[in-house]
Protein backbone atom coordinates (compact mmCIF):
# COMPACT_ATOMS: atom_id res chain seq x y z
CA UNK A 1 0.00 0.00 0.00
CA UNK A 2 1.94 3.26 -1.13
CA UNK A 3 1.09 6.21 0.45
CA UNK A 4 -1.19 8.72 -2.24
CA UNK A 5 0.08 11.66 -3.73
CA UNK A 6 -0.53 14.85 -5.79
CA UNK A 7 2.22 16.44 -7.57
CA UNK A 8 3.31 19.35 -9.99
CA UNK A 9 6.66 19.85 -11.52
CA UNK A 10 7.47 23.14 -13.12
CA UNK A 11 4.14 23.59 -14.23
CA UNK A 12 3.31 26.37 -16.37
CA UNK A 13 0.06 27.44 -18.19
CA UNK A 14 -0.20 30.89 -19.71
CA UNK A 15 -3.04 32.36 -21.28
CA UNK A 16 -1.84 34.91 -23.91
CA UNK A 17 0.87 37.44 -22.34
CA UNK A 18 -0.35 36.41 -19.12
CA UNK A 19 0.75 33.60 -16.87
CA UNK A 20 -1.63 31.93 -14.46
CA UNK A 21 0.61 28.95 -13.12
CA UNK A 22 4.30 29.80 -13.12
CA UNK A 23 6.80 26.82 -12.56
CA UNK A 24 5.06 25.33 -9.95
CA UNK A 25 6.50 22.35 -8.40
CA UNK A 26 4.60 21.07 -5.34
CA UNK A 27 4.02 17.45 -4.40
CA UNK A 28 1.19 16.50 -1.01
CA UNK A 29 1.50 12.94 -0.09
CA UNK A 30 0.15 11.26 2.56
CA UNK A 31 -3.81 11.24 4.23
CA UNK A 32 -4.86 14.86 5.14
CA UNK A 33 -6.25 17.72 4.12
CA UNK A 34 -4.07 20.90 2.20
CA UNK A 35 -5.61 24.00 1.69
CA UNK A 36 -4.56 25.76 -1.21
CA UNK A 37 -4.50 29.43 -1.01
CA UNK A 38 -4.29 32.70 -2.63
CA UNK A 39 -5.79 35.78 -4.10
CA UNK A 40 -8.03 36.36 -7.07
CA UNK A 41 -6.45 35.06 -10.19
CA UNK A 42 -3.30 33.47 -8.14
CA UNK A 43 -3.50 30.40 -10.07
CA UNK A 44 -5.32 27.77 -7.78
CA UNK A 45 -8.45 27.02 -9.86
CA UNK A 46 -6.18 26.77 -13.27
CA UNK A 47 -4.00 24.49 -11.55
CA UNK A 48 -6.48 22.20 -10.30
CA UNK A 49 -8.16 22.02 -13.54
CA UNK A 50 -4.77 21.10 -14.82
CA UNK A 51 -4.14 18.11 -12.33
CA UNK A 52 -7.87 17.38 -13.69
CA UNK A 53 -6.59 17.31 -17.43
CA UNK A 54 -9.40 20.00 -17.89
CA UNK A 55 -6.50 22.38 -19.14
CA UNK A 56 -3.18 21.58 -20.96
CA UNK A 57 0.01 23.05 -19.22
CA UNK A 58 2.20 24.58 -21.30
CA UNK A 59 5.16 23.56 -19.79
CA UNK A 60 5.73 20.81 -16.69
CA UNK A 61 3.39 17.72 -15.24
CA UNK A 62 0.82 16.81 -12.92
CA UNK A 63 0.61 13.56 -11.36
CA UNK A 64 -1.75 11.28 -9.24
CA UNK A 65 -0.32 8.52 -7.39
CA UNK A 66 2.34 9.19 -9.75
CA UNK A 67 0.17 8.96 -12.83
CA UNK A 68 0.69 11.80 -15.48
CA UNK A 69 -2.48 13.05 -15.43
CA UNK A 70 -2.41 14.54 -18.94
CA UNK A 71 -0.97 11.51 -20.79
CA UNK A 72 -3.78 9.11 -18.68
CA UNK A 73 -6.45 10.86 -17.70
CA UNK A 74 -8.30 7.69 -16.22
CA UNK A 75 -6.01 5.88 -14.50
CA UNK A 76 -4.81 9.01 -13.12
CA UNK A 77 -8.29 10.51 -11.87
CA UNK A 78 -9.92 6.64 -10.90
CA UNK A 79 -9.42 7.18 -7.64
CA UNK A 80 -10.10 11.12 -6.93
CA UNK A 81 -13.75 12.95 -6.66
CA UNK A 82 -13.56 16.11 -8.08
CA UNK A 83 -15.13 19.31 -7.95
CA UNK A 84 -13.63 22.38 -9.73
CA UNK A 85 -15.45 26.07 -9.72
CA UNK A 86 -19.44 25.52 -9.66
CA UNK A 87 -20.45 23.08 -12.53
CA UNK A 88 -23.92 23.07 -14.10
CA UNK A 89 -26.03 19.80 -14.28
CA UNK A 90 -27.83 19.03 -17.13
CA UNK A 91 -30.56 20.74 -16.42
CA UNK A 92 -33.19 18.17 -17.70
CA UNK A 93 -31.86 15.81 -15.45
CA UNK A 94 -32.47 15.22 -11.72
CA UNK A 95 -29.98 14.58 -8.85
CA UNK A 96 -30.80 10.67 -9.25
CA UNK A 97 -29.75 10.56 -13.02
CA UNK A 98 -26.99 13.06 -12.78
CA UNK A 99 -25.35 10.59 -10.34
CA UNK A 100 -26.50 7.72 -11.96
CA UNK A 101 -24.94 8.88 -14.96
CA UNK A 102 -21.39 9.68 -13.16
CA UNK A 103 -21.87 6.13 -11.49
CA UNK A 104 -22.54 4.30 -14.74
CA UNK A 105 -19.29 6.47 -16.44
CA UNK A 106 -17.50 5.11 -13.48
CA UNK A 107 -18.18 2.09 -13.60
CA UNK A 108 -20.29 1.51 -10.00
CA UNK A 109 -22.40 -2.05 -10.36
CA UNK A 110 -25.81 -1.41 -11.23
CA UNK A 111 -26.74 -2.74 -7.77
CA UNK A 112 -24.49 -0.51 -5.31
CA UNK A 113 -25.88 2.63 -7.62
CA UNK A 114 -29.04 3.34 -5.60
CA UNK A 115 -27.45 2.86 -2.64
CA UNK A 116 -24.45 4.86 -2.91
CA UNK A 117 -26.52 7.69 -4.48
CA UNK A 118 -28.72 7.77 -1.57
CA UNK A 119 -25.84 8.06 0.65
CA UNK A 120 -24.11 11.06 -0.90
CA UNK A 121 -27.19 12.85 -1.58
CA UNK A 122 -27.90 12.23 2.01
CA UNK A 123 -24.47 13.77 3.06
CA UNK A 124 -25.57 16.42 1.28
CA UNK A 125 -28.89 17.20 2.39
CA UNK A 126 -30.42 16.42 -1.02
CA UNK A 127 -32.68 13.09 -0.82
CA UNK A 128 -35.67 15.38 -0.69
CA UNK A 129 -35.05 16.49 -4.11
CA UNK A 130 -33.77 13.43 -5.30
CA UNK A 131 -36.34 13.55 -8.52
CA UNK A 132 -36.29 17.36 -9.30
CA UNK A 133 -35.24 18.38 -12.51
CA UNK A 134 -31.71 20.48 -11.62
CA UNK A 135 -32.66 23.12 -13.86
CA UNK A 136 -34.73 24.95 -11.34
CA UNK A 137 -31.84 24.45 -8.55
CA UNK A 138 -30.74 27.29 -6.76
CA UNK A 139 -26.87 27.78 -6.93
CA UNK A 140 -26.47 26.17 -3.61
CA UNK A 141 -28.44 23.39 -4.08
CA UNK A 142 -26.30 22.34 -7.45
CA UNK A 143 -23.73 22.90 -5.42
CA UNK A 144 -24.41 20.44 -2.88
CA UNK A 145 -25.54 17.40 -6.05
CA UNK A 146 -21.94 18.14 -7.51
CA UNK A 147 -20.04 17.93 -3.88
CA UNK A 148 -22.19 14.20 -3.80
CA UNK A 149 -20.75 13.50 -7.65
CA UNK A 150 -17.71 14.36 -6.41
CA UNK A 151 -18.14 11.91 -3.34
CA UNK A 152 -19.69 9.42 -5.57
CA UNK A 153 -17.12 6.97 -6.13
CA UNK A 154 -15.80 7.06 -2.26
CA UNK A 155 -12.41 8.64 -3.82
CA UNK A 156 -8.95 8.25 -2.00
CA UNK A 157 -8.30 11.94 -3.29
CA UNK A 158 -10.60 14.39 -3.74
CA UNK A 159 -9.53 17.94 -5.48
CA UNK A 160 -11.72 20.74 -4.47
CA UNK A 161 -12.31 24.26 -5.91
CA UNK A 162 -13.73 26.59 -3.14
CA UNK A 163 -16.00 24.16 -2.63
CA UNK A 164 -18.46 26.15 -0.44
CA UNK A 165 -19.09 28.44 -3.23
CA UNK A 166 -22.56 29.53 -3.72
CA UNK A 167 -23.57 28.08 -0.44
CA UNK A 168 -25.36 29.75 2.50
CA UNK A 169 -23.43 29.69 5.76
CA UNK A 170 -25.50 26.13 6.97
CA UNK A 171 -24.18 24.79 3.96
CA UNK A 172 -20.86 25.74 4.30
CA UNK A 173 -20.80 24.45 7.77
CA UNK A 174 -22.31 21.52 6.25
CA UNK A 175 -19.60 21.29 3.55
CA UNK A 176 -16.82 21.55 6.34
CA UNK A 177 -18.19 18.93 8.53
CA UNK A 178 -17.96 16.53 5.75
CA UNK A 179 -14.68 17.17 4.64
CA UNK A 180 -13.81 17.21 8.79
CA UNK A 181 -15.30 12.87 8.27
CA UNK A 182 -13.70 12.71 5.27
CA UNK A 183 -10.35 13.50 6.71
CA UNK A 184 -11.04 10.59 9.56
CA UNK A 185 -11.69 8.15 6.76
CA UNK A 186 -7.82 8.76 5.81
CA UNK A 187 -8.02 10.23 2.25
CA UNK A 188 -5.66 13.13 0.87
CA UNK A 189 -8.22 16.11 0.24
CA UNK A 190 -6.54 18.92 -1.56
CA UNK A 191 -8.89 21.87 -1.61
CA UNK A 192 -8.41 25.75 -2.56
CA UNK A 193 -9.87 28.28 -1.03
CA UNK A 194 -9.70 31.70 -0.17
CA UNK A 195 -12.08 31.63 3.08
CA UNK A 196 -8.73 31.85 5.99
CA UNK A 197 -11.42 30.58 8.45
CA UNK A 198 -12.09 27.44 6.23
CA UNK A 199 -8.74 26.33 5.72
CA UNK A 200 -7.60 27.37 9.33
CA UNK A 201 -10.78 25.26 10.86
CA UNK A 202 -10.07 22.30 8.36
CA UNK A 203 -6.75 21.57 6.86
CA UNK A 204 -3.63 20.15 8.44
CA UNK A 205 -1.61 22.16 5.55
CA UNK A 206 -1.62 25.05 3.51
CA UNK A 207 -0.27 25.74 -0.06
CA UNK A 208 -0.05 29.24 -1.03
CA UNK A 209 0.38 30.66 -4.83
CA UNK A 210 0.54 34.21 -5.62
CA UNK A 211 1.04 35.05 -9.32
CA UNK A 212 1.33 31.01 -10.59
CA UNK A 213 4.02 30.96 -8.19
CA UNK A 214 4.24 28.25 -4.77
CA UNK A 215 5.19 31.15 -2.03
CA UNK A 216 4.99 28.36 0.82
CA UNK A 217 3.85 25.15 1.55
CA UNK A 218 3.82 23.40 4.94
CA UNK A 219 1.88 22.77 7.96
CA UNK A 220 -0.65 25.14 9.18
CA UNK A 221 1.38 25.68 12.42
CA UNK A 222 4.71 25.91 10.40
CA UNK A 223 3.25 28.22 7.79
CA UNK A 224 1.85 30.58 10.79
CA UNK A 225 5.01 30.61 12.54
CA UNK A 226 7.26 31.37 9.50
CA UNK A 227 5.49 34.02 7.86
CA UNK A 228 3.08 35.02 10.85
CA UNK A 229 4.92 38.29 11.04
CA UNK A 230 4.49 39.30 15.12
CA UNK A 231 3.11 35.58 15.94
CA UNK A 232 0.05 36.09 17.84
CA UNK A 233 -2.37 38.62 19.16
CA UNK A 234 -4.54 38.53 22.65
CA UNK A 235 -7.50 40.92 23.61
CA UNK A 236 -7.41 41.83 26.90
CA UNK A 237 -10.14 43.01 29.34
CA UNK A 238 -9.23 44.44 32.48
CA UNK A 239 -11.66 45.48 35.54
CA UNK A 240 -10.20 48.71 35.91
CA UNK A 241 -9.25 51.51 33.64
CA UNK A 242 -5.51 51.47 31.88
CA UNK A 243 -2.71 53.34 32.83
CA UNK A 244 0.76 53.77 30.87
CA UNK A 245 1.55 52.56 33.93
CA UNK A 246 -0.34 49.45 33.17
CA UNK A 247 0.68 49.36 29.58
CA UNK A 248 4.19 49.60 30.84
CA UNK A 249 3.75 46.16 32.76
CA UNK A 250 2.03 44.45 29.73
CA UNK A 251 5.12 45.65 27.78
CA UNK A 252 7.84 44.55 29.92
CA UNK A 253 6.47 40.68 29.68
CA UNK A 254 9.16 39.01 27.65
CA UNK A 255 7.74 38.40 24.23
CA UNK A 256 5.10 40.87 23.97
CA UNK A 257 6.46 43.06 20.48
CA UNK A 258 3.59 45.55 20.57
CA UNK A 259 0.59 46.76 23.22
CA UNK A 260 -2.73 48.82 21.66
CA UNK A 261 -5.61 50.44 23.75
CA UNK A 262 -8.81 49.46 22.13
CA UNK A 263 -10.98 51.21 24.45
CA UNK A 264 -10.50 51.98 27.94
CA UNK A 265 -10.03 48.98 29.87
CA UNK A 266 -9.51 46.79 26.44
CA UNK A 267 -5.91 46.28 25.26
CA UNK A 268 -4.61 44.38 21.87
CA UNK A 269 -1.16 42.47 22.92
CA UNK A 270 0.52 41.64 19.83
CA UNK A 271 3.72 38.84 20.71
CA UNK A 272 6.05 36.46 19.11
CA UNK A 273 7.43 32.87 19.95
CA UNK A 274 3.73 30.84 19.03
CA UNK A 275 1.58 29.08 21.05
CA UNK A 276 4.53 28.61 24.48
CA UNK A 277 4.61 32.51 24.83
CA UNK A 278 0.86 32.58 24.61
CA UNK A 279 0.47 29.98 27.18
CA UNK A 280 3.02 31.95 29.35
CA UNK A 281 1.45 35.07 28.54
CA UNK A 282 -1.61 34.54 29.90
CA UNK A 283 -0.04 33.82 33.38
CA UNK A 284 2.54 36.34 33.30
CA UNK A 285 -0.51 39.03 32.98
CA UNK A 286 -1.84 37.32 35.77
CA UNK A 287 1.10 38.12 37.98
CA UNK A 288 1.46 41.22 37.02
CA UNK A 289 -2.04 42.47 38.81
CA UNK A 290 -3.33 44.32 36.89
CA UNK A 291 -6.83 43.42 36.81
CA UNK A 292 -7.33 40.88 34.26
CA UNK A 293 -10.78 40.12 33.77
CA UNK A 294 -10.68 37.83 29.85
CA UNK A 295 -7.92 36.99 27.66
CA UNK A 296 -8.67 36.17 24.65
CA UNK A 297 -6.35 34.48 22.31
CA UNK A 298 -6.64 35.22 18.55
CA UNK A 299 -7.90 32.01 16.28
CA UNK A 300 -6.29 29.98 13.83
CA UNK A 301 -7.68 32.33 10.98
CA UNK A 302 -6.27 35.55 12.33
CA UNK A 303 -3.21 34.11 13.06
CA UNK A 304 -3.48 32.68 9.25
CA UNK A 305 -4.59 35.95 7.89
CA UNK A 306 -1.54 37.67 8.80
CA UNK A 307 0.52 34.97 7.65
CA UNK A 308 -1.38 35.28 4.33
CA UNK A 309 -1.17 38.99 4.45
CA UNK A 310 2.18 38.82 4.94
CA UNK A 311 2.97 36.24 2.35
CA UNK A 312 1.06 38.33 -0.28
CA UNK A 313 2.09 41.79 0.50
CA UNK A 314 5.51 40.38 -0.08
CA UNK A 315 5.09 38.65 -3.08
CA UNK A 316 3.97 41.60 -4.95
CA UNK B 1 -18.19 -5.95 -13.12
CA UNK B 2 -14.48 -6.03 -12.31
CA UNK B 3 -12.69 -4.37 -9.77
CA UNK B 4 -9.17 -3.54 -9.35
CA UNK B 5 -7.14 -2.61 -5.77
CA UNK B 6 -6.74 0.41 -5.06
CA UNK B 7 -3.68 2.59 -3.92
CA UNK B 8 -5.35 2.36 -0.06
CA UNK B 9 -5.70 -1.30 -0.59
CA UNK B 10 -9.68 -0.89 -1.18
CA UNK B 11 -11.64 -2.65 -3.50
CA UNK B 12 -12.65 -0.25 -6.30
CA UNK B 13 -14.93 -1.16 -9.37
CA UNK B 14 -12.74 -1.09 -12.65
CA UNK B 15 -13.49 1.53 -15.00
CA UNK B 16 -16.10 0.57 -17.98
CA UNK B 17 -13.87 0.42 -21.42
CA UNK B 18 -14.01 3.58 -23.72
CA UNK B 19 -16.32 2.55 -25.65
CA UNK B 20 -18.25 1.44 -22.56
CA UNK B 21 -18.46 5.05 -21.61
CA UNK B 22 -19.57 5.94 -25.00
CA UNK B 23 -22.43 4.40 -25.20
CA UNK B 24 -23.36 5.72 -21.43
CA UNK B 25 -22.57 8.91 -22.91
CA UNK B 26 -24.90 8.22 -25.50
CA UNK B 27 -27.99 6.94 -23.26
CA UNK B 28 -27.80 9.94 -21.25
CA UNK B 29 -27.34 12.77 -24.18
CA UNK B 30 -30.50 10.90 -25.32
CA UNK B 31 -32.25 10.37 -22.01
CA UNK B 32 -31.37 14.78 -21.98
CA UNK B 33 -32.84 15.08 -25.48
CA UNK B 34 -36.24 13.20 -24.95
CA UNK B 35 -36.79 15.36 -22.07
CA UNK B 36 -35.74 18.98 -23.76
CA UNK B 37 -37.81 21.30 -25.52
CA UNK B 38 -35.87 20.66 -28.74
CA UNK B 39 -36.99 17.08 -29.07
CA UNK B 40 -40.48 18.16 -28.77
CA UNK B 41 -40.21 21.25 -30.69
CA UNK B 42 -38.55 19.23 -33.60
CA UNK B 43 -40.96 16.47 -33.76
CA UNK B 44 -44.26 18.75 -33.59
CA UNK B 45 -42.47 20.59 -36.83
CA UNK B 46 -42.45 16.83 -38.08
CA UNK B 47 -45.53 16.61 -37.22
CA UNK B 48 -47.00 19.90 -38.69
CA UNK B 49 -44.96 19.48 -41.80
CA UNK B 50 -46.89 16.21 -42.22
CA UNK B 51 -50.32 17.11 -41.04
CA UNK B 52 -49.77 20.34 -43.93
CA UNK B 53 -48.76 17.69 -46.46
CA UNK B 54 -51.23 15.46 -45.57
CA UNK B 55 -54.36 17.96 -45.69
CA UNK B 56 -53.28 19.71 -49.19
CA UNK B 57 -52.83 16.32 -50.83
CA UNK B 58 -55.88 14.90 -49.38
CA UNK B 59 -58.17 18.30 -50.59
CA UNK B 60 -56.31 19.10 -53.78
CA UNK B 61 -55.02 15.12 -54.90
CA UNK B 62 -52.63 16.69 -57.50
CA UNK B 63 -52.38 14.02 -60.57
CA UNK B 64 -49.23 14.93 -61.16
CA UNK B 65 -48.17 13.82 -57.08
CA UNK B 66 -50.56 11.08 -56.57
CA UNK B 67 -49.87 9.55 -60.35
CA UNK B 68 -47.12 7.49 -59.48
CA UNK B 69 -44.80 6.89 -56.38
CA UNK B 70 -41.76 8.00 -58.01
CA UNK B 71 -43.63 11.52 -57.96
CA UNK B 72 -45.39 10.82 -54.66
CA UNK B 73 -42.00 10.85 -52.76
CA UNK B 74 -40.27 13.08 -55.03
CA UNK B 75 -42.48 16.21 -53.65
CA UNK B 76 -43.59 14.63 -50.53
CA UNK B 77 -40.64 13.12 -49.08
CA UNK B 78 -37.21 14.20 -50.77
CA UNK B 79 -37.74 18.15 -49.93
CA UNK B 80 -38.98 18.24 -46.48
CA UNK B 81 -36.72 15.60 -45.54
CA UNK B 82 -33.11 17.78 -46.11
CA UNK B 83 -34.68 20.71 -44.39
CA UNK B 84 -35.77 18.60 -41.55
CA UNK B 85 -31.98 16.31 -41.66
CA UNK B 86 -30.28 20.08 -41.44
CA UNK B 87 -32.99 21.16 -38.50
CA UNK B 88 -32.38 18.11 -36.62
CA UNK B 89 -28.21 17.40 -36.47
CA UNK B 90 -28.30 21.38 -35.76
CA UNK B 91 -30.65 21.69 -33.13
CA UNK B 92 -29.27 17.96 -31.42
CA UNK B 93 -25.55 18.72 -32.24
CA UNK B 94 -24.93 22.11 -32.82
CA UNK B 95 -24.21 22.96 -29.06
CA UNK B 96 -23.53 19.30 -28.16
CA UNK B 97 -19.61 20.44 -28.03
CA UNK B 98 -20.23 23.98 -27.38
CA UNK B 99 -22.50 23.87 -24.64
CA UNK B 100 -20.08 22.10 -22.35
CA UNK B 101 -18.09 24.80 -22.74
CA UNK B 102 -20.61 27.83 -22.59
CA UNK B 103 -23.11 26.13 -19.60
CA UNK B 104 -20.53 24.69 -17.52
CA UNK B 105 -22.00 21.29 -17.81
CA UNK B 106 -18.17 20.15 -19.36
CA UNK B 107 -17.07 21.10 -15.66
CA UNK B 108 -20.00 18.45 -14.32
CA UNK B 109 -18.63 16.17 -17.09
CA UNK B 110 -14.88 15.77 -17.59
CA UNK B 111 -14.11 16.11 -14.11
CA UNK B 112 -14.24 12.17 -14.22
CA UNK B 113 -12.36 9.96 -15.53
CA UNK B 114 -13.83 9.82 -18.69
CA UNK B 115 -11.80 10.48 -22.19
CA UNK B 116 -12.79 13.58 -24.58
CA UNK B 117 -13.01 10.89 -27.25
CA UNK B 118 -15.52 8.74 -25.56
CA UNK B 119 -17.98 12.08 -24.82
CA UNK B 120 -17.70 13.64 -28.65
CA UNK B 121 -18.40 10.05 -30.00
CA UNK B 122 -20.96 9.16 -27.60
CA UNK B 123 -22.65 12.83 -28.10
CA UNK B 124 -22.17 12.72 -31.65
CA UNK B 125 -24.19 8.59 -31.59
CA UNK B 126 -26.63 10.11 -29.45
CA UNK B 127 -27.73 13.14 -31.90
CA UNK B 128 -27.71 10.61 -34.84
CA UNK B 129 -30.27 8.03 -33.00
CA UNK B 130 -32.28 11.54 -32.04
CA UNK B 131 -32.34 12.82 -35.36
CA UNK B 132 -33.02 9.37 -37.01
CA UNK B 133 -36.42 9.23 -34.36
CA UNK B 134 -37.08 12.43 -36.14
CA UNK B 135 -36.29 11.36 -39.56
CA UNK B 136 -37.95 8.23 -38.52
CA UNK B 137 -41.27 9.69 -38.32
CA UNK B 138 -41.12 11.60 -41.37
CA UNK B 139 -40.59 8.32 -43.24
CA UNK B 140 -43.26 6.12 -41.82
CA UNK B 141 -46.10 9.07 -42.35
CA UNK B 142 -44.79 9.76 -45.74
CA UNK B 143 -44.77 5.90 -46.33
CA UNK B 144 -48.57 5.61 -45.07
CA UNK B 145 -49.93 8.21 -46.75
CA UNK B 146 -47.78 6.75 -49.94
CA UNK B 147 -49.06 3.55 -49.86
CA UNK B 148 -52.65 4.77 -49.54
CA UNK B 149 -52.57 7.17 -52.55
CA UNK B 150 -49.81 5.10 -54.97
CA UNK B 151 -49.09 1.41 -53.38
CA UNK B 152 -46.45 0.19 -51.85
CA UNK B 153 -43.24 2.31 -52.57
CA UNK B 154 -40.99 2.16 -55.31
CA UNK B 155 -36.84 0.57 -54.26
CA UNK B 156 -36.07 3.98 -54.77
CA UNK B 157 -37.92 5.24 -51.27
CA UNK B 158 -35.81 3.25 -49.13
CA UNK B 159 -32.46 4.06 -51.06
CA UNK B 160 -33.72 8.01 -50.69
CA UNK B 161 -34.14 6.84 -47.14
CA UNK B 162 -30.60 5.50 -46.77
CA UNK B 163 -29.22 8.33 -48.73
CA UNK B 164 -30.88 10.66 -46.24
CA UNK B 165 -29.29 8.71 -42.66
CA UNK B 166 -25.88 9.28 -44.82
CA UNK B 167 -26.46 12.79 -45.74
CA UNK B 168 -27.52 12.82 -41.89
CA UNK B 169 -23.78 11.75 -40.67
CA UNK B 170 -22.09 14.05 -43.09
CA UNK B 171 -23.90 17.23 -41.09
CA UNK B 172 -23.43 16.01 -37.77
CA UNK B 173 -19.37 16.16 -39.03
CA UNK B 174 -20.35 19.28 -40.40
CA UNK B 175 -22.24 20.62 -36.97
CA UNK B 176 -19.83 18.70 -34.57
CA UNK B 177 -17.21 20.59 -36.64
CA UNK B 178 -18.51 24.15 -36.00
CA UNK B 179 -19.64 23.24 -32.40
CA UNK B 180 -16.04 22.02 -31.27
CA UNK B 181 -15.12 25.80 -33.06
CA UNK B 182 -17.18 28.05 -31.27
CA UNK B 183 -17.76 28.19 -27.52
CA UNK B 184 -20.83 30.13 -27.92
CA UNK B 185 -23.27 27.38 -28.68
CA UNK B 186 -25.78 30.23 -29.93
CA UNK B 187 -23.11 30.75 -32.04
CA UNK B 188 -22.47 27.35 -33.44
CA UNK B 189 -26.09 26.71 -34.10
CA UNK B 190 -26.83 29.64 -35.97
CA UNK B 191 -23.69 29.55 -38.42
CA UNK B 192 -23.96 26.08 -39.18
CA UNK B 193 -28.21 26.05 -39.61
CA UNK B 194 -27.53 29.23 -42.02
CA UNK B 195 -24.92 27.67 -44.01
CA UNK B 196 -27.18 24.22 -44.64
CA UNK B 197 -30.69 26.01 -45.34
CA UNK B 198 -29.27 28.81 -46.96
CA UNK B 199 -25.09 29.24 -47.34
CA UNK B 200 -24.66 26.68 -49.41
CA UNK B 201 -27.45 26.34 -51.53
CA UNK B 202 -26.26 30.12 -52.87
CA UNK B 203 -22.86 29.35 -52.84
CA UNK B 204 -23.39 26.26 -55.21
CA UNK B 205 -25.78 28.19 -57.35
CA UNK B 206 -23.43 31.18 -57.72
CA UNK B 207 -20.13 28.49 -58.45
CA UNK B 208 -21.97 26.16 -60.51
CA UNK B 209 -23.93 29.41 -63.04
CA UNK B 210 -20.74 31.65 -63.19
CA UNK B 211 -18.01 29.82 -62.90
CA UNK B 212 -19.35 26.45 -64.39
CA UNK B 213 -17.45 24.62 -61.61
CA UNK B 214 -19.24 21.53 -60.24
CA UNK B 215 -20.11 22.57 -56.92
CA UNK B 216 -18.07 18.67 -55.21
CA UNK B 217 -17.01 20.75 -51.99
CA UNK B 218 -21.11 21.19 -50.85
CA UNK B 219 -22.69 19.07 -48.59
CA UNK B 220 -26.09 20.20 -49.83
CA UNK B 221 -25.03 19.62 -53.54
CA UNK B 222 -24.65 15.90 -52.80
CA UNK B 223 -27.69 15.71 -50.53
CA UNK B 224 -29.31 16.27 -53.96
CA UNK B 225 -28.88 12.61 -54.08
CA UNK B 226 -31.71 12.04 -51.50
CA UNK B 227 -34.50 13.55 -54.50
CA UNK B 228 -32.62 12.90 -57.64
CA UNK B 229 -32.50 8.74 -56.99
CA UNK B 230 -36.55 9.24 -56.94
CA UNK B 231 -36.57 10.37 -60.41
CA UNK B 232 -36.59 8.25 -62.96
CA UNK B 233 -34.41 7.98 -65.61
CA UNK B 234 -31.92 9.06 -62.34
CA UNK B 235 -30.70 13.01 -63.68
CA UNK B 236 -27.61 13.40 -66.17
CA UNK B 237 -24.51 14.75 -63.88
CA UNK B 238 -24.68 17.93 -66.37
CA UNK B 239 -28.01 19.35 -67.58
CA UNK B 240 -28.71 22.76 -69.25
CA UNK B 241 -30.53 25.57 -67.77
CA UNK B 242 -31.87 24.72 -64.46
CA UNK B 243 -31.22 26.40 -61.33
CA UNK B 244 -28.43 23.93 -60.92
CA UNK B 245 -26.90 22.36 -63.92
CA UNK B 246 -24.81 19.80 -62.19
CA UNK B 247 -26.57 16.22 -60.65
CA UNK B 248 -23.98 14.79 -58.75
CA UNK B 249 -23.82 11.06 -59.18
CA UNK B 250 -25.21 8.49 -56.16
CA UNK B 251 -21.29 7.37 -55.42
CA UNK B 252 -20.28 10.89 -55.72
CA UNK B 253 -22.66 11.89 -53.45
CA UNK B 254 -22.05 8.90 -50.63
CA UNK B 255 -18.45 9.35 -50.84
CA UNK B 256 -19.06 13.36 -50.74
CA UNK B 257 -21.08 13.20 -47.68
CA UNK B 258 -18.86 10.12 -46.07
CA UNK B 259 -16.21 13.00 -46.42
CA UNK B 260 -17.77 15.64 -44.49
CA UNK B 261 -19.08 13.18 -41.92
CA UNK B 262 -15.80 11.82 -41.32
CA UNK B 263 -13.08 14.73 -41.96
CA UNK B 264 -16.06 16.69 -39.87
CA UNK B 265 -15.74 14.56 -36.79
CA UNK B 266 -11.96 14.16 -37.30
CA UNK B 267 -11.17 17.83 -37.23
CA UNK B 268 -14.41 19.07 -34.50
CA UNK B 269 -12.41 16.27 -32.18
CA UNK B 270 -8.92 17.59 -32.91
CA UNK B 271 -10.49 21.51 -32.16
CA UNK B 272 -12.34 19.26 -28.92
CA UNK B 273 -9.37 18.01 -27.55
CA UNK B 274 -7.30 21.13 -27.81
CA UNK B 275 -10.00 23.16 -25.90
CA UNK B 276 -9.34 24.43 -22.37
CA UNK B 277 -12.37 24.69 -20.05
CA UNK B 278 -11.02 28.24 -18.80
Amino acid sequence: MSDLSIETTQLTKKFGSFTAVNSLTIKVQGTKCVGFLGPNGAGKTTTLKILTAMIHPNAGQAFINGIDVQAHKRQALHPCGVLIETPEIYPALTPREALSYIAELRGIPAGERPDRIRTVLEQVRMTDWIDKRTGKFSKGMKQRVNIAAALLPDPDILLLDEPTTGLDPRGMAEVRSIVVDLKKQKKLIFMSSHLLGEVADICDDVAMIDQGKLLIYDTLERVIEKVGGQGGGVEIDLSVEGSPAVEQKIRSIPGVDHVEHVDTRTYLIRFSGGLPTQERLLSDLVAARIGLVSFKASSGMARLEDAYLNLIKGGL
Amino acid sequence: MASALTTMGKIRPELPTDFGQMTRVTKYELLNFVRSARFIVLLAITLIISGALASVVAYYRPPAMIGSGFAFYSIWWAPAIAALIALSGTLFGGDAISGEFQSKTGYFLFAHPVRRSSVFLGKMAAAFLASTVIIGVFAVISLGNGWYYTGPPPIQFWESVGFALVYLLGVLGFTFLFSSLFKSAAMSIIVTLVLLLFGFTLIDALVSNLAHVEPWYSITYAGGIITNVLIVPYPPHTVVGGFSPYNASILEGVVILLIYAVLGAVGGYALFRQQDFT
